[in-house]
């Protein structure tokens, strides 16, 4: 079981949350013009990566909020857990990302 | 081949069984194939098998990069079954049914195939509908299927508990009585050893670690064992599959996830079928061994990792505790996890891809043992003509794009 550190609980027991799948996934910004394949991309289509994997979770029998995690997919490690809206921690290995500033983001809860 | 018989096997007990040949080669690659499959699972083996058998396409390498059989193929739960909703799905397994009806026949090898009938259980209202429309949507394809009220569930298998004060009490199941089990290590040596005698090449620790595409078409593998050249390379690679298609340059819609299963310490037999409950969510079935085989579902996190987390078996302990009383004080034994790759919509996908001559077998989530020969009779018909054919039409990768799903997740229920 993976014991989980909550950004805003503390480590709580794996069977505490519940889980959202990749993280960053972008709703698009004008739905109206997507085309099928475009929809297909947003819809179905993941990294499913092998490694460092950057997804969602939810404290759902805790504070019921949702964060991010980056977490290896083979050996389960937990590297970093951030905010939804934080700036992505750097992955073992990877530079870090260039700091964005905070008001070219969409809106909140709207990540990446 | 030498052909397996009570004679061979009599002759054999002379020599104290220390002469029985080989079953397969273990070759080194050759420079180019006519087709390369990656991976040696039951689905790539049968694969190959059918390629050579119904194609006479036998310029073939299967490239595995641990040994053959030892990923999903042995970690499942051996349930074989054709009982789906839709039609697409209900063809496909049905055939691959058919196939494993006659598979110890064809390939001189017993795969131990057990037509003991699997009861899919429904504890309240609405499985009670969803599970008799079932049963009429299977007896419209052809496939045999049989509603049973809980008294008949009891006759059927007596040792299940159908009080109505228990917590999800057993109202009825379907019925599948051609359904059974199959003894998976076999089914893939036996495609193995076929395949192998119809001078398919079977590379064993031989991992890809890239595709070659020139102008949008494949030319071949990078492996662990040098660059193998290819006409068609053809990717059976189960959890991995996402690895592999990203090698390709382009995304499929499968996430990875760890299933586990476990079996429990033999008894003597008191089980006599496969039961399957998706809202108290186990399976089980007994082996010849006497061991429980139990399963259930998927843990939810991605991951490559072959183990998962201790609370979804807590979970299916109790599960089964709950159905069969007489388990309660039963030890477990060994438990493990395999990788399998889910789609969306809970079905596979058998297809053509952006990149010419390359082919993807995958999606097959957490039921694929029971498609091992059907899938691969499909793939290698795909592999051979270019095109899907018929049975695996409907299970292309532009069905995410057109919206045609094969929506087996309501369908089907969560246990495979």
């Amino acid at each position: 079981m993976l014991l989980i550190p909550c950004p805003y609980c503390g480590e709580r027991p794996e069977i505490e949350f519940s889980y959202g799948g990749e993280a960053h996934i972008a709703r698009p910004q004008n739905p109206a013009s997507l085309s099928d394949t475009q929809w297909a991309e947003f819809l179905f289509m993941r990294g499913n990566q092998k490694g460092a994997f950057r997804e969602r979770w939810i404290h759902t029998h805790g504070c019921r909020r949702w964060f991010n995690m980056l977490r290896d997919t083979t050996s389960h490690e937990i590297y970093a857990v951030y905010k939804i809206g934080a700036p992505k921690p750097p992955a073992p290995g990877e530079k870090p990302a260039a700091a964005k500033k905070p008001a070219t983001r969409a809106r909140k809860g709207a990540s990446k | 081949m030498k052909r397996f018989s009570v004679f061979s096997l009599a002759r054999n007990a002379f020599s104290h069984h220390e002469d029985w040949p080989r079953q397969w080669r273990s070759p080194e690659p050759k420079p180019e194939y006519d087709v390369v499959i990656i991976g040696g699972g039951g689905h790539g083996l049968a694969t190959a098998f059918y390629l050579a058998k119904e194609h006479g396409i036998t310029n073939v390498a299967v490239l595995e990069k641990g040994w053959i059989g030892g990923g999903n193929t042995g970690r499942n739960t051996t349930i074989v079954r054709s009982n789906y909703l839709f039609d697409e799905s209900a063809h496909l397994y049905e055939k691959s049914l058919q196939l494993f009806e006659k598979l110890s026949q064809e390939l001189n090898y017993n795969v131990m195939m057990s037509q003991r009938g699997v009861m899919n259980l429904a504890h309240n209202l609405h499985d009670v509908r969803e599970s008799r429309r079932r049963v009429y949507a299977n007896k419209l394809n052809g496939v045999d299927a049989e509603w049973l009220e809980p008294e008949e569930v009891k006759a059927f298998c007596p040792i299940i508990d159908i009080s109505p004060d228990a917590r999800y009490p057993v109202m009825g199941a379907t019925l599948q009585k051609r359904a059974g089990v199959a003894r998976h290590d076999a089914v893939a040596w036996g495609f193995a050893r076929g395949a192998d005698a119809r001078g398919v090449d079977i590379i064993q620790n031989c991992e890809v670690t890239g595709l070659r595409i020139e102008k949008g078409r494949i030319v071949g593998v990078e492996t662990t064992k040098g660059f193998i050249g290819a006409k068609k390379v053809g990717s059976v690679a189960a959890g991995h599959t996402s690895v592999i298609c990203n090698m390709a340059g382009f995304r499929v819609p499968l996430t990875s996830h760890p299933l586990q299963a476990l079996v429990s310490e033999p008894i003597k037999p008191v089980h006599p079928c496969v039961v399957m409950s998706n809202a108290v969510h186990v399976y089980v079935s007994q082996s010849d061994k006497g061991e429980l085989v139990i399963g259930a579902g998927i843990d939810a996190y991605n991951s490559y990792a072959q183990r998962g987390s201790f609370h979804i078996i807590e979970g299916q302990m109790g599960a089964l505790r709950e159905l069969f009383p007489i388990f309660s004080r039963l030890r477990m034994m060994r438990s493990w996890g395999g990788i399998v790759d889910t789609a969306p919509d809970a079905s596979a996908i058998i297809s053509k891809t952006p990149v010419e001559n390359f082919f993807i077998n995958c999606g097959w989530g957490t039921g694929g043992f029971k498609a091992t020969p059907g899938s691969g009779w499909v793939f290698a018909w795909t592999l051979a003509k270019g095109e899907p054919h018929p049975l695996n039409a409907a299970f292309s990768l532009d069905r995410f794009t057109s919206g045609a799903l094969v929506d087996e997740h309501g369908a089907a229920g969560v246990a495979h």
